[in-house]
């Protein structure tokens, strides 16, 4: 991997912070809250991440069996990443993730086939954001796959700009403090 | 199998000499070792033919090491095509911190160009 990102100039934000609680567009009640490290919040997202529509797998993840799925989520719910759930009662409907990487921090989003399209991933990703900068993570980047124009999308609006559209995949940068 | 291993230099592609070879010693494959250029690995030519001999001496596997010059996708390519290789074998990409896996320029290239069978160790 390139460790000579490109990363915009200006600071993008400022972004909410959790919890965050909203209807979403089906009317469910959605709390977005940091990962609290407990045993319930791991088995939950073992149990949403089980239930993923593999159509939706990019790059490799979520992982497709339960035993790869529980190594994947030890790796990134690891002391020093940053997790926020978004939860319909008890159940994990989504999950966002930043993982440290040098200076800076990759991140993902996943949203549950059946809470896609509801406005989910967009506050998912507001609230990753500011949860990312009120723990002062300076530099985030991403992969996308290019026909994904839904996620890239996302990734604009948020403030994120093309860094390298030369892979296979499409990388995409924002800074998001000063540190 | 008459099999062309291409390897830059990155992890992905240390991990596919070593499983290429222990399936060239239990399969009889007839293999070649091209060392190409990959700006993206850490290691030079002289360590990945260091590291690429110990993995055919430990598995007492013969195999030609030769260093393709130039583009390293294309001289692949070209290689395999022009002697009649029946295989390609190459890395199958880095994993980032996340855990997404992300192919490298030389493997796009060869994958999209290749007439010749393609595989990519996982």
């Amino acid at each position: 991997m390139s460790e000579s990102r490109r990363y915009p100039e200006e600071i993008a934000g400022p972004f909410e912070a959790p919890p965050f609680a909203f209807e979403d567009r089906e009317g469910r009640e959605i709390e977005i809250r940091p990962h609290d490290g407990s045993d319930e919040e791991f088995e939950a997202l073992v149990e949403m991440y089980t239930a993923f529509d593999p159509a939706d797998r990019a790059q490799g993840i979520p992982p497709g069996q339960e035993r790869r799925i529980r190594d994947w989520l030890d790796n990134i719910l690891a002391e020093g990443c940053l997790n926020v759930i978004a939860w319909d009662g008890e159940d994990a409907a989504g999950h966002a993730t930043l993982v440290p990487d040098g200076d800076a921090s990759e991140l993902a989003i996943f949203v549950l086939q059946a809470y896609q399209e509801a406005g989910i991933g967009t506050y998912l990703m507001e609230v990753l954001l500011g949860h990312g900068a009120e723990n002062d993570v300076e530099k985030v980047w991403l992969t996308v796959e290019r026909w994904n124009r839904a996620a890239v999308g996302l990734y604009k609006k948020m403030g994120f700009e093309t860094s390298d559209s030369e892979s296979f995949e499409l990388e995409m940068t924002l800074r998001l403090s000063d540190g | 199998m008459k099999v062309l291993l291409g390897v830059g230099g990155s992890e992905d592609s240390i991990r596919a000499v070593e499983r290429t070879v222990s399936r060239a010693a239990a399969a009889g494959d007839e293999l070649t070792v091209a060392i190409v250029e990959n700006d993206d690995a850490d290691r030079t030519r002289e360590e990945v033919e260091a590291r690429v001999e110990e993995i055919l001496a430990d598995a007492g596997v013969e195999a030609e090491i030769r260093h393709l010059e130039g583009d390293p996708g294309s001289r692949l390519v070209d290689t395999a095509e022009e002697e009649d290789f029946e295989q390609i074998v190459i890395g199958g990409g880095q994993t980032s911190p996340m855990g997404k896996i992300n192919l490298g320029s030389i493997s796009e290239f060869v994958l999209l160009n290749s007439h010749v069978t393609v595989s990519l160790v996982r």
